[in-house]
């Protein structure tokens, strides 16, 4: 068992956790993932590292209420435990040698993204970072990113807070002003990611994109989160588990993977709403 | 000598009605009773040179503990077989004993052989039904080695060492020990009861099991060492599902075995686990012939769909499944397509509407029709492609299952540690790997094998590793 060390919401679907599992804390580099389960029977969720403290032994993750495991996840407290924890899985991203760097994250993304712009800056990297939100209520993190940022660009789909539109309207304003990146590295939808694949490519920058699918036990074992890349012109299948989750955006399918994706949707949306039922019950 | 039961068939092994069974989890076989398993054990023959023996990968005593159930000494059975085997009730369930122990049995000359599996699994049931003794930890010869992986090589060497008095750490990565007999074997083949019996027993003993650790990942094999460790068993296994590189694969409803199987058993999709999703129903194609085809399609078949195929390139004489599942799975109404080889996937895509729900998910697989031509380098006869004779089934799912290859994680992360070609681990006859004190065995050196012969390799890596923190 896996003791919660600290809870806080970030925003009304965001939730961060602190917990204890001083192995994977010893371990984990920004890009890796840890997977939990929450209680005995719950399902395996993989969940990227947000942050870790060696001292303390805890890990910290950050997650958005989308389904029942989420749902249940959030409800727990500081003090509470944690069937599974374990990590971390996946490689880490790729930082040597980056001297600018733009970071593009989207939503609970950025939760992801925040770790990788915190390491650039420790490593004396000049740091844009460009971080989207839906609305104001749902913005997480921007102190943290304005912290290790050079440049920070804030934006919303509805204008409600920072400025109106999204990532890859100030991505591409940079890139026409003549703006050199190393690289761009994006982590959020994937609709989004595919967005800034597609924004960046004109001006031939190299695109590092952080893949998050459906996967079990994150070792390779199950390859249920397999994706598809086309690497010069070839077909090739990898698994984000033990590939990634990290890859280069320029040869990701990126419809196959939103296809695949979906796989379980109604089933989801239906386990959600009989554990929302249950917490309800519980309150009354 | 005893009076022998000259019967020339074995003794049938009562089952559920396949009718029944095919829509529960259940155990199929039901095992014999005493009586029954009297009878059957008066059929062996006691011969002087014991070519049964011979035939076990782990030289399971086998006319010796024959001999004590037909004196009715079940427990004195029990005791004979636990000298070589640590997981009788396992094996008894799941070894391929027609290309074993019973493919030697001088009664297989002209009858049936003696039913050596069923008796073992007599012996194991009998003894933990009735047998409350419980295991005494033997005294710590202060030594510590840790075991990678909780499968039937871990396990068996985790057994013979801590049974020695060494301190046995054993690392999982998943969060149930067992390995493939957990998420892998079904319920209805082995039921999950046993393999937790297996693993108390362990830790009775001593062993210390501990889950959530990605060996390669959380800890480095050299790690392993700095902690105090003095030697290291690798039983990792062969984790990463093949695909056939056709087509299509990356469709919603297309599973590794792997995948599938996870789901049904580790993730418990089986007892209807409202957290795990699994698809379930309509038409499904298993695409290959050994046993963990014939496990994923008989559980296809119990989580309620219509039709299950097992579609394989070869004809039935090649099918390399274990000869008891493929008759209980025909029995169970699998429907087998052989001489047929997939070539292409195809899915739904409604191109006037793209959220059509629909889209993206499996509607069937093209095949073709095979012949088997000359034999290749390992006499199999290779099967060739008929031309013109492709077709396509009807399928809302479908599972590959052609095969494992062994996990990189750890070799990736421990310097010096050779593997071939295939990325097995390479290992002498003693287990032992390119690094001092690191020793491997079962899937994670062969690629994927049969229990049994990890239980084989744990068992000489155990014996090895005793030897040489004695030196």
């Amino acid at each position: 068992m896996y003791k919660i060390i600290d809870r806080k919401a970030l925003n009304p679907t965001v939730v961060q956790l602190q917990v204890e599992a001083p192995l994977v804390a010893n371990k984990a580099k920004p890009g890796q993932f840890i997977i939990l389960r929450v209680d005995e029977n719950g399902e395996r969720i993989p969940l990227t590292v947000a942050g870790v403290d060696k001292k303390a032994g805890t890990v910290k993750v950050i997650f958005q209420i989308v389904g029942s495991t989420t749902e249940k996840l959030s409800h727990k407290a500081a003090g509470d435990y944690l069937q599974d924890f374990v990590g971390p899985l996946g490689t880490a991203t790729h930082l040597d040698g980056l001297k600018k760097v733009c970071i593009v994250g989207g939503g609970v993304g950025c939760a992801i993204a925040m770790p990788v712009a915190q390491a650039l800056h420790e490593m004396g990297a000049h740091v844009t970072s460009i971080i989207g939100f839906r609305n104001k209520d749902l913005v997480i993190l921007e102190d943290e990113f304005k912290a290790c940022s050079d440049v920070l660009r804030v934006m919303s789909d509805d204008g409600s807070y920072g400025e109106h539109g999204n990532v890859t309207m100030p991505l591409k304003e940079m890139l026409d002003k003549g703006e050199k990146f190393d690289m761009i590295i994006t982590i959020g939808p994937l609709i989004m990611m595919k967005f800034v694949v597609a924004t960046a490519k004109p001006f031939e920058v190299p695109v590092t994109v952080s893949m998050n699918p459906i996967m079990i036990d994150g070792t390779g074992m199950c390859g249920g989160c397999r994706l598809t890349l086309n690497v010069d012109g070839e077909k090739v299948t990898k698994f984000a588990c033990v590939d990634g989750p990290d890859f280069n955006g320029y040869e990701v399918d990126f419809d196959e993977a939103m296809s695949r994706g979906r796989m379980y949707s109604p089933f989801e949306r239906h386990a959600h709403e009989e554990t929302c039922n249950l917490f309800r019950k519980e309150a009354h | 000598m005893a009076n022998v039961n000259m019967a020339p068939k074995r003794n049938v092994m009562p089952t559920q009605d396949p009718k029944v069974r095919a829509r529960n989890f259940d155990e199929v076989a039901l095992g014999y009773s005493e009586d029954t398993a009297i009878d059957e054990a008066m059929r062996c023959l006691n011969c002087k040179n014991m070519p049964c023996v011979s035939g076990c990968p782990v030289n399971v005593h086998i006319p010796e503990f024959i001999a004590k159930i037909r004196e009715g000494d079940f427990e004195g059975a029990y005791q004979i077989i636990s000298r070589s085997s640590s997981l009788p009730a396992v094996c008894g369930r799941v070894c391929p004993q027609e290309t074993q122990c019973e493919a030697k049995c001088v009664r297989g000359v002209k009858g049936e052989s003696v039913g050596i599996g069923r008796l073992e699994r007599f012996v194991a049931d009998w003894h933990n039904t009735f047998c409350k003794e419980e295991p005494v930890r033997p005294e710590s010869n202060g030594h510590r080695v840790a075991i990678v992986g909780s499968g039937p090589s871990g396990l068996t060497c985790a057994g013979d060492l801590a049974k020695k008095g060494y301190e046995v750490t054993v690392y999982e990565a998943l969060h149930t020990a067992g390995g493939v007999l957990v998420y892998g074997i079904p319920e209805f083949r082995l039921p999950k009861a046993i393999v937790a019996k297996e693993v108390d027993t362990l830790s009775k003993l001593g062993v210390k099991i501990e889950t959530n650790v990605v060996i390669g990942k959380t800890l480095t094999i050299d790690e392993l060492f700095e902690m105090g460790y003095e030697a290291v068993f690798i039983g990792s296994g062969a984790g990463l599902p093949n695909f056939m590189g056709i087509p299509g694969e990356a469709l919603s409803g297309v599973y590794s075995a792997n995948e599938f199987l996870t789901r049904s058993n580790l993730m418990k999709a089986y007892l209807d686990n409202p957290d795990t999703p699994i698809m379930k129903g309509g038409k499904v194609a298993v695409v290959g012939g050994g046993n963990v085809a014939m496990d994923a399609a008989r559980t296809a078949l119990r989580l309620g769909a219509e039709t299950v195929y097992i579609v394989y390139r070869r004809s039935m004489e090649e099918l390399p499944a274990r000869r008891e599942e493929v008759e209980h799975a025909e029995e169970e109404g699998i429907e087998f397509r052989l001489l047929c080889n997939p070539t292409e996937i195809i899915g739904y895509h409604n191109p006037e509407d793209p959220r059509d729900p629909k889209n993206g998910f499996v509607t069937g697989m093209k095949c073709v029709r095979m012949e088997l031509g000359e034999p290749d380098e390992k006499g199999r006869r290779r099967p060739v492609e008929i031309p013109g004779s492709e077709f396509a089934l009807d399928v809302d799912t479908v599972i590959m299952s052609i095969g494992t290859s062994p996990n990189p994680l750890i070799k990736s992360t421990t310097k010096g540690l050779e593997v071939n070609r295939k990325g097995g681990i390479v290992v002498n006859e003693d287990g032992l790997t390119s690094r001092e004190a690191v020793y491997a065995g079962g899937d994670a050196v062969t690629g994927a094998a049969t229990v049994i012969s990890a239980m084989g390799a744990g068992k000489t890596a155990a014996k090895a590793i005793d030897e040489y923190l004695n030196k």
